[in-house]
């Protein structure tokens, strides 16, 4: 992809370089657009986490996980993951890592880590670059596919390696 | 809502700590967090000012007409606001390319760059379309065919066979992606049955337009 483009856009004439500058000229100020953005929410975030107001919640549903036969080890992530990628990644690392990666909850985590993307920073990179303040329901729709791929890594899982 | 849930983990998280005695964490942690929010925006810099570059290339070359025109109708069926043949249209697909070939740090840039292309076609410069709506939904859920990361991972610590998990992320992937175009499409039905009548703020509506057009045919 990388190769192609070029090349394709010099066999047409293009004047490659040139193109190349124009439009990375765009990149810089974009990231520093976004720096308030992320800031807020990733303060939001780890102050969560470090207040034990994160760990409280997990004590709330981890009964009701065992109860389905679902690793309770494995909820923190479905929490981490739609409010930190490299939060959750180091997560379900460290659950891969004690528990090794054929266990069965290292393929869930595996799975969860793999198929759900970190919504809160989406939304807040996306919208924050175009000044996007009211985002109308897309947090909603983005939580609700996060629970929705969260329980279908699980239950997936279950299914095929329980 | 976004307001309500970032005021509502700050001022959780400040009882908490209040409560657990971790004031120092608390502060130590709001500092953490911002720091953090500059070394990922910073981060960021490099991938967006070379993907950027390459996509102009693209796009200077014509080749983001020649995507749009060849995967088309799954686009206008995801995004009926946005008019045939504009730039958006390259842009969302050469985002949806990039999720679905894992490659996460083109597909911010392309992401971005969509957004700022739908941000024209945008009456209230502050309030999200419909369509940038959907285009968050795709990238929340985003399809992955192969999550190197996690291979990778898996590699290093001894496992047996490191790929076993690419069939259960697709299908668990896939679902929450049929849920967020479900959801998405939910929403934004709920949303134009709740205007007043007369015509709608975003009123970029394909020409076929209003609500009785098949696209907003959800089954319940």
């Amino acid at each position: 992809m990388i190769a192609f483009i070029p090349l394709y856009a010099y066999a047409r004439k293009v004047p490659v370089y040139e193109s190349f500058v124009d439009g990375a000229k765009e990149g810089f100020g974009t990231a520093i657009g976004i720096i308030p953005h992320l800031v807020g929410m990733m303060v939001a975030i780890s102050v969560f986490r470090a207040s034990g107001a994160l760990d409280f919640l997990m004590g709330f549903i981890s009964p009701l996980l065992r109860g389905l036969g679902v690793p309770p080890e494995v909820l923190p992530l479905g929490l981490l993951r739609p409010l930190t990628g490299t939060g959750s990644l180091a997560y379900a690392t460290e659950l891969i890592r004690v528990h090794g990666p054929d266990s069965l909850i290292g393929r869930i985590a595996s799975t969860i880590q793999g198929s759900t993307d970190t919504t809160l920073y989406v939304l807040t990179v996306y919208f924050g670059a175009v000044g996007i303040r009211n985002g109308r329901y897309a947090l909603k729709v983005g939580l609700f596919s996060d629970l929705v791929g969260f329980v279908a890594a699980i239950a997936i899982c279950l299914l095929v390696f329980g | 809502m976004i307001n309500v849930i970032w005021l509502g983990m700050i001022v959780i998280g400040f009882v908490f700590a209040a409560v657990n005695g971790r004031m120092d964490a608390f502060t130590a942690a709001v500092f953490d967090g911002a720091k953090n929010g500059v070394t990922v925006s910073f981060g960021l810099i490099s991938v967006l000012v070379f993907w950027l570059g390459v996509m102009k290339i693209a796009e200077d070359a014509g080749l983001l007409r020649t995507i749009a025109r060849l995967l088309g109708p799954i686009v206008s069926f995801l995004f009926p606001d946005v008019p045939k043949g504009h730039p958006a249209i390259g842009y969302i697909l050469s985002n949806m390319s990039a999720n679905l070939l894992g490659l996460g740090n083109a597909a911010t840039p392309m992401g971005i760059k969509a957004m700022q292309e739908l941000q024209t076609l945008n009456p209230d410069k502050d309030t999200a379309t419909p369509a940038m709506c959907t285009l968050l939904a795709l990238n929340t859920a985003s399809i992955t065919l192969i999550p190197a990361t996690l291979i990778a991972i898996r590699l290093n610590y001894g496992s047996s066979d490191p790929a076993d998990i690419v069939g259960t992320t697709l299908a668990a992937t896939f679902v929450a992606t049929l849920a967020a175009i479900f959801a998405d499409r939910l929403c934004r039905r709920m949303h134009l049955l709740r205007r007043p009548p007369g015509p709608p703020a975003e009123s970029s509506s394909p020409a076929r337009g209003g609500s009785a057009s098949p696209h907003y045919q959800v089954k319940g």
